[in-house]
């Protein structure tokens, strides 16, 4: 009876993770009888009675409030489709697109145009997974001159840190510009040399995310990458 | 986004930068391992950073063509098998496939790099034919070089089968190796705005004009291939070849 | 005991790796003895054309594809044959029972097979590989697949038949299975040759065992691609 596995472990789908009516399954677990059971590959969390399993891995899920890098894939009559790095593609209709009018029957890609990155906000998300996004909040553009790095989805909050502190301290340290998209899409521009470190940097929090100590790593890192391309 | 991708790859270019920290002719790191299965008669799979190609060749005993009646036969397949990229998808071999196969083939053919002649079992009537194939296992980028070269480390790795009473035993390989004379080795050049670059990764194929193959073996060209709509000056050109020749032996010290 | 050493309970060696193909949601390399299989997983991700949607859940596609060099005789030609479109078929219907495909209508799971090198018990290596890369790819799944071969070979039942083994002449049957290891239950199952039905049972027996431990690799496979991420501050 209870628990059968630690805080924090590795567990596969259908590894047993406790016995008995005294732990509740939660997000990535389900009941099968006396048994709580892992539902997908990821990391126990155990919340009081709750269990749950933190994924590691797999598509973004597309939540309502979540800035994100969307990539327009399409231009329909009222408005763009745009890739959004998920299971499915969003729609940013003419009247979220932008603040202005727009007269029906323009050509919506002096607006946005094939192949633009865009950063945009999550608006509505339907039951079958039909997503609306909007333009119209702070900070909200098509994205520049730059480039777009691909990160797990699932690190983004060790990347942008609490209140923003680790993404902030990187574009200190780099003078880059860098946005994060909750959905794993990054957008970053800097001088060459120091856009390879912040790049660096984003991947090692990345493969590091797990580690104690990541804040203090990663200013140590930084520190010593700028001060070799000082002496350059 | 194609447009500023590639405005923000200039600016990195012109300090001979790519995004990976490479020099415009650096390749990444190529890894060459041969003998990865063992019902071809010579195997090979090759890496070229996060691009992973597998080459495999498979003999038989054809009737040759009419017109080389004392030669073995060549051919040569790819597969940009849907494993290896979200952009990949099921069915017969697209354009791009085809080109990719043929211009290993021609690499190959055109150079003479397998002694055909000494492939004729029968004149007129039996020869080997040699067959590669090539199936991609992770696309990212440059799927030519890496191709050719893993097609070169196939055939070099490749031990005849027994071959008795016009019958081939092939689980009994001899000793005897493919009659090689030459390795053409492919190098693919990559025009981006005025810089010329090697080994793009996807991001920088996607934004590049065009290229050129540039298949050579010991100084001597023996395949080109220009891809892309983008049109070329004679001088383009032979800054181009200048680049591919040079690479070549570079490329050239992973075959053994 | 077996012409290569091995007792009639006894798999092949087994090595597995996750994440081998960067560009796949999940990958994975399965080998038992000579065969190897990589299998790739894209999705989920959205389904055209749009009558091929399911609107209650998400779909399974699986491809099986042995590559031109990877058979003991003669070159295989490329692309879809009788046979690999078949084992591509009953691939599917071995590992849907384990996913949960509910939160993703409309879209589909890709799962692309490749075999580099065959030495029999191809499509169960291909099913091993799968399974792995599924889990890998963060699908919501109850629970594993694994898959071995079984069979009867000059009147012994043994588990995971070789190339050998399987054309020996006389009396062989050959009987491809998978187990979700949990539950015990059957997810795939063929056979050609003969076998009398006491036979049968006695083979399946073996396999359900062979497959607990093939599972156990599997597991670890999977937990040591991931296992960094366990000592979270």
């Amino acid at each position: 009876m209870g628990i059968m596995i630690k805080e924090k472990e590795i567990v596969v789908p259908g590894e047993d993770l406790a016995t008995g009516m005294d732990y509740l399954p939660s997000y990535g677990t389900f009941r099968e009888g006396e048994k709580i059971i892992a539902g997908k590959l990821g990391l126990v969390s155990i919340d009081g009675r709750l269990i749950r399993v933190i994924p590691l891995s797999g598509k973004y899920m597309p939540k309502v409030g979540d800035t994100i890098i969307g990539k327009i894939s399409d231009v329909t009559i009222n408005g763009w489709r745009v890739d959004i790095n998920s299971a499915y593609s969003a729609m940013l209709s003419m009247k979220d697109g932008t603040s202005e009018f727009i007269a029906r029957g323009s050509d919506l890609t002096k607006y946005y145009s094939f192949g633009d990155y865009i950063v945009t906000k999550i608006i509505n998300v339907t039951t079958q997974n039909l997503v609306d996004l909007t333009m119209k909040a702070p900070g909200l553009r098509k994205l520049g001159e730059g480039r777009i790095i691909h990160v797990n989805t699932y690190k983004v909050p060790r990347i942008i840190g609490k209140q923003g502190s680790m993404i902030t301290m990187i574009k200190d340290a780099t003078g880059s510009r860098i946005t994060v998209g909750q959905n794993g899409v990054v957008w970053i521009q800097g001088e060459p040399e120091n856009e390879m470190i912040a790049e660096e940097a984003i991947r090692k929090i990345e493969s590091e995310s797990h580690t104690s100590g990541l804040t203090d790593r990663i200013k140590e890192f930084l520190e010593k990458k700028k001060q070799r391309s000082d002496e350059k | 986004m194609k447009n500023e991708k590639k405005a923000h790859l200039l600016r990195f270019l012109e300090r001979n930068k790519r995004f990976d920290g490479r020099k415009l002719d650096e390749f990444r790191k190529i890894e060459v391992q041969t003998g990865i299965s063992r019902n071809a008669e010579g195997s090979a799979l090759v890496k070229f950073g996060e691009t992973m190609i597998m080459a495999g060749v498979k003999m038989s005993v054809e009737k040759p063509y009419p017109d080389t009646p004392e030669e073995g036969n060549l051919m040569v397949g790819a597969e940009l098998s849907p494993i290896a990229s979200p952009e990949f998808e099921s069915g017969p071999p697209g354009a791009e496939a085809v080109e990719l196969a043929r211009v290993i083939d021609r690499g190959i053919r055109e150079s003479k790099a397998i002694d055909t002649k000494q492939l004729c079992l029968e004149k007129g009537e039996k020869v080997w034919n040699t067959a590669i194939d090539l199936v991609t296992i992770n696309a990212s980028g440059n799927l030519i070089d890496a191709g050719a070269l893993a097609a070169l480390a196939a055939i070099k790795d490749t031990k005849l089968p027994k071959y008795e009473d016009k019958q081939i035993d092939y689980k009994k390989r001899t000793d005897k190796q493919l009659p090689i004379k030459k390795l053409p080795i492919a190098v693919t050049v990559y025009k981006v705005g005025p810089y010329m670059i090697v080994d793009p990764d996807a991001e920088e194929e996607e934004v590049a004009e065009t290229r050129l193959t540039v298949t050579s073996s010991e100084g001597k060209i023996s395949a080109l291939q220009k891809g892309n709509e983008y049109p070329l000056t004679i001088e383009e050109v032979e800054k181009m070849i200048t680049i591919g020749l040079e690479k070549a032996k570079e490329l050239q010290k992973h075959i053994r | 005991m077996r012409k290569d050493g091995r007792k009639l309970e006894e798999t092949r060696p087994i090595t597995a790796k996750a994440g081998v193909i960067k560009n796949a949601d999940g990958s994975a390399m399965f080998q038992i003895g000579d065969t190897i299989a990589y299998a790739a997983v894209y999705g989920p991700r959205e389904l055209y054309p749009k009558f091929l949607q399911d609107p209650t859940k998400g779909v399974l596609r699986c491809k099986y594809n042995m590559m031109p060099f990877s058979g003991s005789g003669e070159r295989v030609k490329p692309g879809p044959s009788r046979r690999s479109v078949e084992i591509s078929l009953v691939t599917e219907k071995a590992l849907l029972p384990v996913l949960n495909l509910e939160e993703f209508p409309n879209a589909v799971v890709d799962v692309f097979i490749e075999l580099p090198q065959t030495d029999a018990g191809t499509r169960c290596a291909g099913i091993c590989a799968a399974a792995i890369a599924l889990a890998d790819a963060g699908i919501a799944m109850r629970d594993l697949v694994s898959a071995v071969s079984v069979g009867k070979v000059n009147e012994q039942i043994m588990v995971d038949l070789n190339y050998d083994e399987e054309s020996t002449e006389g009396e062989v049957a050959d009987i491809p299975v998978a187990f979700m290891p949990k539950t015990d239950k059957i997810t795939l199952l063929q056979m050609d040759g003969e076998i009398t039905k006491e036979e049968l049972v006695k083979a399946l027996e073996m396999g359900k065992i062979a497959c607990k431990e093939i599972y156990e690799i599997q597991k670890a496979t999977l937990k040591e691609k991931y296992s960094g991420e366990s000592d979270e501050e």
